[in-house]
């Protein structure tokens, strides 16, 4: 804030020059620990919005245009796989609900059951990203999660480290990717839409900036509370996604999991973060035992030589 | 070099785990093995790399006795640690190079940095480990070809090397827990906790005396040699130390995870714990608490290999055992990747046998070639 005052030069004298010193020592201080303590604080640019899909289940009809739209955008074969796949990134499921209760768009023809796509979730703070020993994975600032087939070293550390379980490997090759959802980033980079999104007939996809999407799903909860289960999912899951979700139901009846609001890479970070120190602790512990050891042996050999010339 | 029916078994099991690999390179991991999107990781990270790992850790706790503590009685057990120590880690790589998608790309790591990822620090530390212990093990090979030279230098350079070795298998034995750390809705609670690190470094260093123990009975058999009996003794009273802190430790990290009433849920996964703690950790760690047993041969076999059961159960346990809950499917390997790592630990005995036969391993061999250069 200061700076760019400053910059601009207007309102310089606005602040005092001690203010300035504190709230810029303060503000160099906190950085420098926000960069420390998190190093999302540094991947994410400011500048660019970040980018996001509201998906919401409740209009979903389980048509699956997004689905064939997807699978065209990416030169993928038509044909369904069932779960997510190399040939599918993305798919319509199907689940029972625990009442029947009429669907917003399809009123009393479907009481039973509610239909979800399904993709990768695009985390902020992706644990898949943080994973990869090659950085294959990587958080663009615009919101898609990119991967870079030709640093892939194929070692699967990102799919455990998935907690949606999304990346997906080419099992039957024997030169195997991983493959996700890319968030379209080549259209987005293109201006244009993500090719499901684009495909939707019943409006239940919407794309757009991550904080006015945010803002949408909580006026469409507040519109109609009855419908509406008052949660938007991704908005905190493991530290926010930018894939988020609606639905008038309870997430667990569609099977979402129940994931924690700290970004998982946090968990690893803690061990991580430890290291220096610790190489630095134990090279110096190291060699401070080495030096005592030898010294005491060397004292020893020392006291044996004295005795034998006194004995002699 | 004889081919005795220990050496011919060895031979057919390295060249049926040969064949399978060549159907696994020719066909992709699917189909060879039974892994999945549910599981991606099995038997080979959970055996040949945790297990492999874990069990190399001899190498370095018995170079830091020697080296950094100076405790210069147990010098004959060294050589053959470094040597077991080297071979484990090859065949780590070795059976990685069989796990990776792509394995010509194993090097990746050294030039495509990712500083956040376990994975990657696990690759340098390995890479880094495997040059050090390959230093560490030359100077048999140089006394063999008689090149004082090189010999003199590694001499010179040892300690800083050995506390190198210290410092990178600390980090890396711990990182191996630490890499399921990103799992915590995956990893069943009876195996999650913010120690996995601690635990896995705590183990190893259980785990090193128990192999040195066990390797210098078996191979003391084997080559008809008399085995270090008392200094053998003296390193398994280290044993029931550090178990009973591995103890404390899986205690506490039940304790405070809330998870102990995963304990008596009577599920496979309490087995198993019940199992890897009875097993493996209480019950060496009071058998070898006793003195009488520390003065058997056998009871030095018996127990140590119990302790050597501990923690291939434990590794299991995390990779394997533990992800079955979350994952919705039980995996267990199939025949073929059985028969890969089956294969790749036969590699290892059968490399440990050639080295033994040909260069300086034993403190007997090595006084031999000094008196043959007289
Ligand atoms: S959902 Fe999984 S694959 Fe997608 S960004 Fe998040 S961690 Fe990565
Ligand atoms: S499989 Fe590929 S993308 Fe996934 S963590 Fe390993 S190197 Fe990275
Ligand atoms: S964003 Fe693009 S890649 Fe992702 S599901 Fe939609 S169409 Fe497929």
């Amino acid at each position: 804030m200061d700076q760019r005052r400053h910059r601009t030069g207007g309102s310089v004298h606005a602040i005092t020059r001690r203010e300035f010193v504190r709230k810029g020592l303060g503000g160099l201080i906190l950085l420098t620990a926000g960069g420390v303590l998190s190093s999302r604080a540094v991947a994410k640019a400011p500048l660019v919005r970040e980018k996001a899909i509201l998906i919401d289940t409740a209009r979903c009809i389980g048509c699956k245009s997004c689905v064939a739209a997807c699978k065209e955008a990416h030169g993928l074969p038509p044909e369904e796989t069932g779960d997510l796949s190399p040939t599918t990134l993305t798919n319509v499921f199907f689940r029972p609900i625990a009442e029947p209760k009429p669907h917003l768009v399809l009123g009393e023809g479907r009481l039973q059951e509610r239909s979800y796509k399904y993709q990768c979730m695009h985390c902020l703070d992706p644990a898949c990203a943080s994973a990869c020993p090659v950085a294959a994975l990587r958080k663009t600032p615009q919101g898609p999660v990119i991967y870079d087939a030709s640093r892939c070293i194929g070692c699967r550390y990102c799919m455990m480290a998935c907690p949606f379980r999304v990346p997906r490997f080419e099992w039957a090759k024997a030169l195997p990717s991983i493959t996700k959802c890319d968030f379209c980033a080549g259209r987005l980079a293109a201006g244009k839409k993500p090719a499901c999104v684009e495909a939707c007939p019943a409006e239940a996809l919407k794309f757009g900036d991550r904080e006015e999407l945010l803002r949408e799903a909580r006026e469409r909860i507040k519109g109609d509370p009855a419908r509406y289960f008052n949660y938007i999912y991704g908005e905190h899951e493991v530290g926010g996604t930018s894939m988020l979700y609606l639905a008038d139901v309870p997430f667990q009846e569609l099977g979402f999991p129940n994931l924690p609001k700290e970004p998982l890479p946090a968990l690893t970070w803690k061990s991580l973060s430890k290291i220096p120190g610790l190489v630095v602790l134990l090279g110096a512990f190291l060699s401070f035992v080495q030096w005592l050891s030898q010294r005491r042996v060397e004292v020893e050999r020392i006291e044996v030589a004295v005795e034998r010339r006194k004995a002699a | 070099m004889k081919l005795t029916p220990g050496k011919a078994i060895l031979l057919a099991l390295i060249l049926l785990g040969a064949t399978v690999t060549g159907v696994r390179f020719a066909r992709g991991l699917g189909a060879v093995t039974h892994l999945s999107d549910r599981f991606p990781w099995g038997l080979w990270v959970g055996f040949d790399v945790l297990v492999g790992v874990a069990l190399a850790a001899g190498g370095f706790t018995m170079a830091a006795a020697v080296y950094v503590f100076n405790l210069k009685r147990f010098e004959p057990l060294l050589r053959p640690a470094i040597l077991t120590a080297f071979l484990g880690y090859i065949l780590v790589i070795l059976a990685l190079l069989v796990d990776l998608g792509r394995p010509y790309r194993i090097w990746h790591p050294m030039i495509m940095w990712n500083p956040r990822s376990v994975m990657f620090e696990v690759a340098w530390c390995v890479m880094l480990y495997t040059t050090v212990l390959a230093l560490e093990f030359s100077p048999a090979v140089f006394e063999r070809l008689r090149m004082e030279r090189p010999r003199k230098i590694i001499r010179a350079v040892t300690v800083p090397l050995v506390i190198a070795g210290v410092i990178l298998s600390t980090l890396h034995q711990s990182s191996l827990g630490a890499l399921f750390l990103i799992v915590p809705e995956k990893l069943h609670p009876l195996w999650y906790t913010p120690l996995l690190p601690i635990l896995f470094f705590v183990s190893a260093l259980a785990v090193a005396p128990a192999m040195v123990i066990l390797e210098a009975l078996v191979s003391a058999r084997a080559y008809r040699r008399q085995p270090e009996g008392e200094l053998l003794g003296e390193l398994a009273s280290v044993i029931p130390v550090i178990l009973g802190i591995y103890l404390l430790l899986k205690l506490y990290a039940l304790g405070t995870g809330g998870s102990i009433t995963w304990v008596f849920a009577g599920t496979v996964e309490s087995m198993m714990y019940w199992l890897e703690l009875l097993l493996g950790v209480v019950l060496p760690a009071f058998l070898l608490a006793i003195p009488d047993v520390r003065r058997s041969v056998r009871g030095l076999l018996w127990s140590s290999s119990l302790v050597v059961l501990g923690v291939v159960l434990n590794r299991l346990n995390v990779a394997i055992i533990g992800m079955w809950a979350a994952a919705g499917t039980r995996y267990l390997p199939s025949w073929m990747e059985v028969a890969i790592t089956a294969g790749i630990v036969a590699l290892g005995i059968f490399l440990y046998t050639v080295a033994v036969e040909h260069l300086p391993i034993f403190p007997e061999q090595r006084l031999r070639l000094v008196q043959q250069e007289r």
